[in-house]
């Protein structure tokens, strides 16, 4: 008999029942939620008078559709304002542990989740959203539901799953110097397809992922839904253990030492069948840019967006105002946008400012922003002089929240607006209506706000 | 939920790949705290001409003549065929809300993203999938016929054209249950207590540390 896959092992950790159905009771760790996808979960469990099973396993913090700058003011939107004021009583009533608006440690669900140590290895962890996949950076089993499971998780502690199949993504050798976790995972996602994970688990390994810090796994992880896997893996290493520890809420003491050793038992074993192995080498990874409305449609910055010949690519090229054999070099851009739960973590703001330091972002720049993911983040890169790196250089330095990754916020394009963004989808209107959007990583969105164009940041050739 | 009845509909064809969840329900109307009040802002960017805030009513707003939806018979229609990837992007159960809101009671794909997926059995949806040869072939013919139907019954797992043609389609039983009589999953779930609970007692013992507050 093969040995077993980190999935497997979550998997089998939390297995309440199987039923006759094929379907299987899986217990959930943690539930984190925020203020959109949550309201009528709660609405749900008021009509049918059902309780919370354990509520100090949920958490709660606003971050979609909050401000970020003037939060002092409050929101203005009636309508948002209605939203996070019903998510404070909500959690209030139901007595959910919530990190409300104003809170120094509020920030995006997927960042302060890590960040306080309210992600652990080994646990399993549901959320409102698909980007719940970073979680599983940790060693955790993370994905995203739909707000009927919200309510199903609230009331029973469970889901009814169905087990996925399991894909291991083994990314060989080292990424070239300057190349990012964010590069990585677009080129897989380029290589695989937005479908290509579809049913499965993904589990990332080889010595390219070994070698990323925690924020760049956790940037492998959560764009992993763009890959079709509701959850991607990264086993548990020396690096994990030393994020967690001292975290707020991280285990202490002889509690520690216990969970320690059972977390060093999270991987796969070495003998483990995966239903499908994709084999990448990292050495072939250069930074990459996505030229359509898909984030599969990434080429690397060298590249000119592909000629096709069956017209598949048409309705991406008219909304973007592109053309086929166009150099990804010669698109101008009219923001840039750093930030998401993807890349708002100090790595990636250090990584930016390193970029724009001693620079000023281009005249024909209308906006670029930084958007750190959390109140800490927020206060260690102060502490560290980036935030006046970003503000001479003529960023906007703003308050934690999703803000212009998806534009539920006033931060948003405006019809035909193009934008560089270190977030993680490209689709038609995501970042406001009529918008362009082309991802990036932070230093590849800091050099095209320096230069206005995009440039490969790897090469010295931006500086000018 | 209702329980998923045969029912005849007209099919309309989205010939797109990678239909997002944002382009199914963009991002203003998620702002809502209701589960319903969704289906006029169904495809809203593609659907009218101008921009949709919550709150405007609809039936004032320009009209996108060249969507689909927009042309008759597509109105009425309760079946949508599409291409592969439906629904992928963002988990929100706001998609599946306005889809059955509008009237959409089956979805046809190549494939669809695993998150909606599973929220369309939430919603009382039932989404196929076909080959994409299959596929294709219901595009060409929803191209030679304007406003073809089907009839769908989910009991016997198969689609009827008014010509007699048959298609038969998977679906896990569980899920062809859970349509077929609108089962409340919480209930079920909740019919286990016991299990959970002893479940839950073991797993403190073996990860003490998720326990403590």
């Amino acid at each position: 008999m093969s040995g077993k896959t980190l999935y497997d092992k979550l998997w089998e950790s939390h297995l309440v029942r199987e039923n006759d159905d094929g379907t299987s009771l899986l217990y959930i760790d943690r539930q984190l939620i925020h203020e959109v996808t949550s309201p009528q979960a709660f609405e749900g469990m008021r009509i049918t008078n059902r309780s919370l099973w354990r509520s100090e396993t949920n958490v709660a913090v606003p971050d979609h559709n909050i401000p970020t700058k003037d939060r002092y003011k409050g929101i203005s939107d009636p309508i948002s304002k209605l939203q996070v004021d019903t998510l404070d009583e909500n959690c209030d009533s139901f007595q959910i542990k919530e990190f409300k608006m104003t809170d120094p440690n509020q920030g995006i669900v997927h960042v302060i989740g890590p960040e306080q140590g309210l992600t652990l290895p080994g646990m399993t962890i549901v959320c409102g959203d698909s980007h719940t996949s970073t979680h599983g950076a940790l060693g955790a089993l993370a994905f995203g539901i739909g707000t009927s499971e919200v309510e199903h998780v609230m009331t029973t502690q469970c889901l009814i799953q169905q087990k996925s199949k399991n894909m291991l993504i083994k990314v060989n050798g080292q990424l070239k110097k300057g190349i990012t976790a964010k590069d990585l995972i677009l080129a897989i996602i380029g290589k695989i397809g937005t479908a290509g994970g579809t049913g499965y688990a993904i589990e990332f390994g080889g010595d390219a992922i070994k070698a990323l810090s925690m924020e760049g796994r956790m940037t492998v992880c959560n764009m992993t839904i763009e890959a079709g896997a509701r959850a991607g893996l990264i086993a548990v290493d020396q690096t994990t253990i030393d994020y967690v520890k001292g975290k707020p809420f991280a285990p202490k003491g002889e509690l520690w030492e216990k969970a320690v050793t059972y977390w060093k038992t999270l991987q796969s074993d070495s003998d483990a069948e995966f239903d499908k192995i994709v084999e990448m080498d990292a050495i072939d990874i250069n930074p990459m840019v996505t030229w359509g409305t898909s984030p599969e449609m990434v080429i690397d910055i060298d590249g000119m967006i592909p000629f096709n010949e069956n017209g598949i690519h048409e309705p991406a090229l008219n909304y973007m105002d592109l053309e086929k054999g166009t150099r990804i070099k010669d698109i101008a851009l009219d923001k840039v946008f750093i930030g998401s739960c993807t890349n708002s973590r100090i790595e990636d703001l250090r990584e930016a400012a390193k970029v724009v330091e001693g620079k000023k972002i281009a005249n024909s720049i209308k906006l670029a922003m930084v958007v750190p993911g959390s109140g800490p983040v927020k206060e260690q890169a102060e502490q560290e002089g980036l935030d006046k790196i970003f503000i001479d250089a003529g960023f906007e330095w703003r308050e934690p929240g999703c803000s212009m990754c998806l534009a539920m916020n006033a931060d948003r394009l405006e019809p035909g607006e193009r934008c560089a963004s270190t977030s993680n989808r490209n689709f038609e209107g995501r970042q406001g209506q009529g918008g362009r959007t082309h991802l990036v990583s932070p230093p590849m969105a800091a050099a095209a706000a320096i230069n206005g164009y995009f440039v490969n940041v790897v090469n010295d050739e931006w500086v000018n | 939920m209702e329980k998923f009845c045969t029912f005849t509909g007209i099919v309309a064809p989205l010939d797109r790949a990678n239909i997002d969840t944002d382009a199914i329900i963009p991002k203003q109307f998620l702002k809502s705290i209701h589960r319903s009040g969704f289906g006029p802002n169904l495809f809203d960017e593609w659907r009218y001409l101008d921009h949709g805030e919550p709150g405007i009513d609809c039936s004032n707003r320009p009209l996108n003549q060249g969507f689909i939806l927009n042309k008759d018979p597509y109105q009425q229609a309760s079946i949508l065929l599409t291409r592969e990837n439906f629904g992928c992007g963002s988990s929100r159960e706001h998609a599946p809300w306005a889809l059955a809101e509008f009237g959409f009671k089956t979805l046809i794909a190549e494939s669809f993203a695993d998150i909606f997926y599973n929220n369309c059995f939430k919603n009382g949806i039932l989404p196929i999938t076909f080959s994409k040869d299959i596929i294709q072939f219901l595009f060409e013919k929803a191209e030679e016929n304007t406003g073809f139907t089907f009839t769908v019954n989910l009991e016997d797992q198969i689609l009827i054209d008014s010509s007699g043609n048959v298609f038969e389609f998977k679906l896990e039983v569980y899920r062809k249950n859970a349509l077929l009589n609108g089962l409340d999953d919480i209930g079920l779930t909740l019919s286990h207590e016991n299990e959970i609970i002893v479940f839950e007692k073991n797993h403190q013992i073996m990860q003490p540390w998720l326990f403590t507050s």
